[in-house]
């Protein structure tokens, strides 16, 4: 492969930076919010910080209003990513081992969530819940949510199914295991952190959601949808501070464990080509 | 029971086929597809003014609307702001993607990837939140500024028609840089991969060849790269478009196109103009992706 070999050559003191200097673009500013859950001001963004507290986590865990947005949000981001796992992965299966018509139609059709932008589906959903009179309910957010989270999943999975070597699949058949047998015992160790890799992907990007939820939440609030409020208009300011803290930390460890199976099995499965 | 069950399963492979895409093509299909649909009738829908209600026959008058002085303009602002963060995006990525793919050792690799990609999946309304504090009038960059003696400057910036504001926390300057902020890494991303494919025995024949570092840069991996690019900007430029988080939390009173959408089927409950306005992206992407294709983006996706 290539990729694996790098250019003999070594990069120029100018590329050097410009390249360390994205990065660091990429990184200080969540570093800030880290900086702001110290603050004892409450009413403005003041720096260098006029003091040091950490009272403010005390505050944000006797908050009942970000419980039950955070509640809401885990236990639409638990459904959305069920749904899609069992979505993603059957269009993956479908599309993996047979060769049909609009084959290409459909990995279109479940892209296209991602590809337009966040807006239309949002209005879309909106004006389909307005115009079939469906009441706003958990569930329109978690339909709203699966919409999207399915390609993640079905990215993951179609890539896994094809570097698995179709050979095992035939063997496990020719030695009598039933189509049952064959998924739970070849398939299935196949698939399983590529599964595990697309689950926590979607999970993450349902629970950080809040362009489609802004339109399908009616009067509910998620912990995105509690954050929204407070950048349009803050009243609570450093609790603010504290949950996107947490928001971070939350949405960043299932990201990362993602992105580390993804590189390993890439890694592994690279080698023997 | 099962055994039996496998071996009549496996003598249809149709219905197989049938099984498996059945659930989720029905899901996409009804649910989102069928409310593009709705989404779509509803365009053509208009708002009588005078009721509030919406009159559910055939109509183009909310179309025409979009046309109207201050709804071209939103266009037009919003596209401009596109298209210059796309363009600033491609600017800094390049470098980064370009030093990823042919210059860090493979362990730095790994880990510069992860580094690039988990913000391309990760909190993008706290990532929009940081600049927040970054930006406000008393924040870290103001001071940082006054630190280095440059608020002269800074004013001046901001007291330039069109892009200016009262301060860069409400200004479309700062907006400019909170979008390229949070669309870089999908920028990033296309173009290392596009890098990736270029083999580095090219760039050593190039130079074998006589050719300067800037003259391989130029006419070999610029070019195999520009797929890559034009990769990226399909999600900067579409994720620009339609996005409203950002010109509600930093924006000033004009409107960009996602926040009329947003105010329109809010608080004025015209679901026909919103649908309407919509439909701007959606040709708009619809556009821009058949051109990408031509340029061969996708290979590069």
């Amino acid at each position: 492969m290539p990729s694996n070999v790098s250019y003999g050559q070594k990069a120029s003191w100018g590329l050097t930076l410009a390249a360390w200097g994205g990065l660091l673009f990429l990184h200080v500013p969540i570093l800030i919010i880290f900086l702001y859950t110290l603050t004892p001001d409450e009413t403005t963004y003041t720096f260098p910080l006029p003091g040091i507290t950490f009272k403010w986590f005390g505050v944000a865990l006797q908050r009942t209003d970000l419980w039950r947005a955070l509640t809401l949000s885990l236990r639409v981001a638990a459904v959305a990513t069920v749904a899609a796992l069992v979505l993603g992965t059957l269009a993956a299966a479908a599309v993996y081992r047979s060769q049909f018509f609009g084959r290409e139609a459909v990995s279109f059709l479940l892209v296209l969530p991602i590809a337009l932008p966040g807006i239309v589906t949002g209005i879309a959903l909106r004006t389909s819940i307005g115009a079939l009179d469906i009441p706003f309910s958990y569930w329109t957010i978690v339909v709203g949510h699966a919409t999207f989270c399915v390609v993640v999943v079905y990215n993951n999975v179609l890539a896994r199914f094809r570097r698995m070597q179709g050979s095992q699949i035939e063997a496990s058949m020719d030695l009598g295991a039933n189509a049952f047998q064959t998924f739970r015992y070849v398939v299935f160790p196949n698939i399983a952190t590529a599964l595990l890799a697309g689950g926590m992907l979607a999970f993450a990007l349902s629970f950080d959601e809040v362009i489609v939820t802004t339109f399908t939440a009616g009067q509910q609030t998620t912990l995105p949808i509690w954050i929204f409020s407070q950048l349009t208009r803050p009243r609570d300011r450093p609790v603010t501070n504290v949950v996107a803290l947490f928001v971070m930390l939350i949405t960043f460890l299932p990201i990362f464990f993602a992105q580390k199976i993804t590189a390993q099995s890439a890694d592994t499965e690279g080698g023997s080509k | 029971m099962l055994q039996r069950l496998s071996t009549f399963l496996y003598q249809r492979p149709r219905l197989v086929l049938a099984l498996l895409l059945g659930p989720p093509m029905l899901y996409m299909t009804v649910v989102y597809l069928g409310s593009l649909f709705i989404l779509l009738l509803n365009s053509f829908y208009y708002l009588e003014e005078f009721t509030g209600l919406i009159v559910r026959e055939f109509t183009l008058r909310t179309y025409a609307q979009i046309f109207e002085p201050a709804n071209r303009d939103i266009f037009a602002r919003t596209a401009s702001m596109a298209a210059a963060v796309t363009v600033a995006d491609a600017l800094i990525a390049f470098p980064l993607a370009y030093y990823i793919a042919k210059f860090a050792s493979p362990r730095l690799k790994t880990w510069l990837i992860i580094a690039v990609t988990i913000p391309l999946w990760s909190s993008y309304l706290v990532r929009v939140y940081a600049w927040k504090l970054i930006l406000a009038q008393e924040g870290i960059l103001s001071w940082f500024i006054r630190l280095l003696h440059l608020d002269g400057a800074l004013n001046w910036l901001l007291s330039l028609p069109g892009i200016g504001g009262s301060s860069l926390a409400l200004s479309p300057i700062g907006m400019f840089i909170v979008f390229v902020y949070i669309w870089l890494p999908y920028m990033i991303i296309p173009i290392q991969t596009a890098l990736e494919r270029v083999p580095s025995s090219l760039l050593e024949a190039s130079s074998d060849l006589g050719a300067k570092p800037f003259q391989t840069f130029r006419t070999v991996i610029l070019p195999l790269a520009f797929p890559g690019v034009v990769a990226g900007s399909i999600f900067t430029f579409s994720l620009t478009l339609g996005d409203f988080i950002v010109p509600l939390s930093l924006g000033n009173s004009k409107f960009f196109i996602g926040q009329a959408v947003y105010s329109y089927q809010g608080t004025a409950g015209n679901i026909p103009l919103a649908a309407a306005m919509t439909m701007g992206p959606v040709i708009i992407m619809i556009v821009y992706l058949l051109i990408a294709r031509k340029l061969g983006a996708f290979d590069a996706l």
